[in-house]
């Protein structure tokens, strides 16, 4: 292979190494995406566009893309309403606390959203316990206010607030504090400050936020499923599901139309994503200054209570009313001292044997992604950026699909892509392995773009100093580039492994007894009206998100810089 | 140790080109220095030979061993040339502590650890480091930094140490301690060094040779007396030194002797071209003198300590640099007296 300008000194190896890795990861994340598109175009064989205009055309399509585009799309105005105060009053204020706002705003993100939305229903319907014990409940037979495109859209705002908030801060904290001051000077005043300099140096950052929360809103399934379906209102997701659910793997092509349209919608916005972020970089080239720190005076005080009562509202009332649900003997009864019972929990963590199961695969999955992950993107990034081939500039701009892409979209890619291995008779499907590779395939990029970030940062001497003093490349690799881009994998990994335990979407298709993952007991359980039970796992799940979010922040004092990926 | 030779070198990055035609040979054990502005292509042509860019024309060969030919597509990577290099930025391993660093290139040759330790202690003594082997690099200054640098250099015997723009960071007084490191180091180990600089007085303090640069080409190599006393070309009678160039017309030689106009007068001058048309008058050619050659208008008068640089515009027009010892007010006229100036073809 022609290496390319960028570092023509690179030895043969480095070429030979970087084609590798290259291959690997072109094969665990292009190849399912690339299987999916062919089967939507080539329905029944042959090359077969009428059967894609065919299904493109169906009313129940319409109303789905429909459907998908109103919720992601309110979804997010509402992310972006309560994102970017938090993110101003956090990056550019006084605020007392701030860290312990920042975890709080994190958990969102954490939790699963199916969980979510079941925290919320169990929070809000006719037979909440937590309103029975409360003596609020409405009337039985009342509907449950929550299954309808408005309880989606609210619930994929507040599940998606943390993406807006920690783009924004990011962005706010480059804006040096010399802009302001220089503007001062000029002579402008208060709220012309906020409008003529600091809201334009963000809006870059805010609009890739807006795009990247677009895309993941859309891709999502739990929120949809828990509450459309029992309203009958599909998007694109749920419909997928549906069909695949109801009529097996004869629909697959008709499946594979539907995922190419949602992939297009999601790489239009990760492409508006990318424009924007690169002008951001445009912007703020350069300044190394302090950031912004604007003091709220006699506003401080009511301003944090504010705040607080938000994350309340949003984050410990839903998990009281998932635990209340959780704590009851049968589901409907109202929570009082006498009625308090363990039995949900034990019989759901003890006695179900698939919860048991659940819990050593979502383990076992999660942490083989993140370090197989780790192992794959530390080389390749820093390879990549050191030999910009024309083959890896173009899995730069690609390596996103399969995490923009909703879960169910690559779930089926996998499927269609493992079923039959190639020269062979044996089947991937139904084993844990495909449920293995689409993780990898899917966290790809939460791995890769940290890494390659932080390896873009890294003076090229490092490198260099190494170099001539002879060292060959496993031993650079090995000495210089892990150590010092090993905080940043450790983010990456952290939040792979915290992502991949709560998965559901990849994996409520790819399941099969005995391959069960957490998130999909969660969905069974809830499914087949054992909610007391399927809440007990849930508040299990998010104790463990919480401890060990809880570790991470408390180890991260001793933690070398950016390890934590909420701390930046 | 060895010398370097450089043939016909030439390297572009996509566009213009970084180096044209650089045709030069750095001897064994010596101190050459590359002096030139900013964006001449030191750096590149310092990277060349340590392997970290492909020339794209042209062969660089260290000692006999040919390292890069751009037309039999031959380069041997940066590891295997066994060249010491100190960076601008240190660029010492910030997870590894002083004497690691200082060990590393021991331990990618496999030294015992006893040899280790020796080499490394004696590396340390040499950069008067004994005292700082356990610190991490954050926790040092920028001149024991650099310092660490030239040890990590040092520890391996390298057959030629390449160092670019080394004290660029670092303030003046420290520079001026840390041009002695460099000294005594290259007297030390005799080491051949090829040396980056933008600053004369950090080349002409060290460099037993000064390659001026100036957009891609060497301009001149010589010792830096030299390069003062007898540039040849506008660019490096600009460049090395402080004084001016002025254009000169009707030579004529007698057996040793050349006299030409300058000035509007008839001059002795300097030469060794048959037909000079250029001449690089220094302060010490002009002397003030009521009955002089010519007369001048003094433009403006800046304090040097204990002496006076004055800016002056000759009576013909041309802009000159004079020193004097007591103060003139701008506007004065004056009278100066001309000593041989050095006369070159203008290039
Ligand atoms: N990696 C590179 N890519 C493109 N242009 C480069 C690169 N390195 C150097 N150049 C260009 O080559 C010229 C010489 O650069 P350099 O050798 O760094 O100059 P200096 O004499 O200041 O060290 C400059 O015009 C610079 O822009
Ligand atoms: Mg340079």
């Amino acid at each position: 292979m022609t290496l390319a300008s960028a570092n023509p000194s690179s030895s043969r190896s480095e070429g030979r190494l970087l084609s590798l890795i290259l291959g690997l990861a072109i094969l665990v994340t292009l190849a399912p995406v690339a299987r999916l598109f062919f089967e939507g175009v080539t329905a029944g064989g042959s090359l077969n566009l009428t059967f894609f205009s065919e299904v493109l055309s169906k009313p129940a399509t319409h109303s789905a893309l429909r459907h998908s585009l109103v919720t992601a799309g309110l979804g997010t105005v509402i992310s972006v309403l309560i994102g970017s105060v938090f993110a101003f009053l956090v990056a550019l204020t006084d605020l007392r606390r701030k860290a312990a706002l920042v975890f709080c705003l994190m958990i969102p993100m954490m939790i699963p959203p199916q969980i979510t939305a079941l925290s919320w229903t169990q929070m809000m319907g006719p037979s909440s316990v937590l309103l029975k014990t409360l003596g609020l409940a409405p009337p039985l037979g009342a509907p449950q206010p929550l299954y309808s495109p408005g309880g989606i859209i609210l619930l994929l705002g507040i599940q998606h607030t943390s993406i807006i908030f920690l783009t924004l801060r990011a962005g706010l904290r480059a804006i040096p504090q010399e802009v302001v001051e220089a503007a001062r000077i000029s002579g402008a005043r208060g709220f012309r400050i906020w409008w003529q300099v600091v809201l334009p140096l963000t809006l870059p950052s805010l609009l890739a936020g807006v795009a990247i929360t677009f895309v993941t809103a859309l891709g999502n399934f739990g929120i949809p499923a828990m509450l459309g379906i029992p309203a009958g209102y599909a998007t694109l997701p749920t419909l997928i599901y549906q069909r695949l659910a109801g009529m097996g793997t004869t629909v697959l092509a008709e499946v594979a139309v539907l995922a190419i349209l949602i992939g297009i919608v999601a790489i239009t916005g990760i492409l508006i994503q990318r424009f924007f972020q690169r002008r951001q970089r445009v912007h703020l080239v350069g300044s190394t200054g302090r950031p912004l720190a604007i003091p709220l005076g006699r506003a401080r005080l009511p301003v944090e209570i504010t705040l607080w009562l938000v994350i309340a509202g949003i984050l410990v009332l839903p998990m009281m009313g998932l635990l209340a649900t959780s704590l009851v003997p049968a589901y409907g009864v109202p929570l009082r001292l006498d009625t308090v019972s363990l039995d949900g929990w034990y019989e759901a963590l003890f006695r179900q044997p698939s919860t048991r199961r659940a819990f050593v695969n979502s383990f076992g999955l999660s942490i083989g992604a993140a370090v197989v992950l780790m192992a794959l993107c530390l080389p390749l990034a820093w390879l990549m950026d050191r030999h910009q081939t024309r083959l890896s500039r173009a899995f730069d701009s690609l390596l996103d699909l399969p995490y923009a892409l909703p879960g169910v979209v690559l779930a089926i890619a996998m499927i269609l892509l493992l079923i039959n291995l190639p020269f062979t008779d044996l089947s991937l499907y139904g084993t844990i392995w495909i449920i293995f590779l689409a993780y990898l395939a899917r966290f790809f990029a939460v791995m890769f773009r940290p890494v390659q970030s932080s390896l873009r940062q890294l003076d090229p001497a490092m490198n260099e100093a190494a170099q001539s003093v002879g060292a060959p490349l496993w031993r650079r690799l090995r000495d210089i580039v892990l150590p010092l881009s090993a905080p940043a994998a450790a983010a990456g990994a952290i939040l792979v492994f915290l992502t991949a335990f709560n998965e559901l979407t990849v994996s409520a298709l790819l399941w099969s007894s005995g391959t069960e993952t957490l998130g999909v007991v969660i969905f069974n359980l809830d499914d087949s009206g054992e909610t007391v039970m399927a809440s007990a796992v849930a508040m299990t799940i998010v104790f463990v998100v919480m401890i060990l979010m809880a570790v991470i922040q408390l180890t991260s004092r001793r933690l070398p810089k950016g390890v934590v990926p909420w701390q930046s | 140790m060895a010398e370097l030779t450089l043939t016909n070198i030439g390297k572009h990055f996509g566009g213009a080109p970084a180096l044209q035609s650089v045709t030069t040979r750095v001897n064994d054990r010596e101190f050459l220095a590359l002096l030139g502005p900013s964006g001449c292509g030191k750096s590149t042509l310092l990277r060349l030979l340590a392997g970290f860019e492909q020339p794209s024309a042209g062969s660089i060969r260290i000692g006999n061993r040919e390292v890069a030919n751009a037309d039999t597509r031959l380069i041997v990577p940066p590891e295997e040339r066994n060249i010491g290099y100190v960076f601008q930025s240190y660029a010492l391993w910030p997870h590894m502590t002083v004497r690691r660093n200082v060990g590393y290139p021991l331990e990618i040759r496999k030294l015992s650890k006893s040899d280790r330790e020796t080499r490394i202690d004696a590396a340390l003594e040499a950069t008067a480091l004994g005292p700082y082997g356990d610190r991490m690099p954050s926790d040092l200054s920028g001149g024991q930094r650099q310092r660490v640098a030239l040890a990590r250099c040092l520890v391996s015997d390298p057959t030629a140490v390449l160092l670019d723009e080394p004290l660029a960071n670092l303030d003046v007084a420290l520079r001026a301690s840390m041009q002695g490191v460099f000294c005594d180091f290259h007297q030390r180990t005799g080491a051949t060094m090829v040396y980056v600089t933008h600053d004369q007085a950090e080349a002409m303090a060290m460099a037993d040779r000064i390659a001026v640069m100036n957009e891609g080409r060497i301009m001149q190599l010589d010792t830096p007396e030299a390069l003062y006393a007898r540039p040849r070309s506008r660019f490096v009678a600009e460049f090395i030194g402080d004084g001016a160039v002025v254009p000169l017309t009707g030579t004529s030689h007698s057996d040793s002797a050349c006299e030409a106009t300058l000035l509007g007068t008839r001059l002795r001058v300097e030469t060794d071209t048959p037909t000079p048309e250029m001449a690089c008058l220094r302060p010490e050619n002009l002397t003030i003198a009521e009955t002089g050659d010519i007369r001048a208008r003094v433009e403006r008068v800046t304090y040097l300590g204990g002496r006076y640089r004055l800016d002056l515009v000759a009576a013909s027009g041309e802009p000159l640099v004079t020193q004097s010892n007591t103060r003139y007010a701008p506007g004065e006229h004056i009278g100066l007296a001309l000593t041989a100036p050095w006369a070159f073809a203008a290039a």
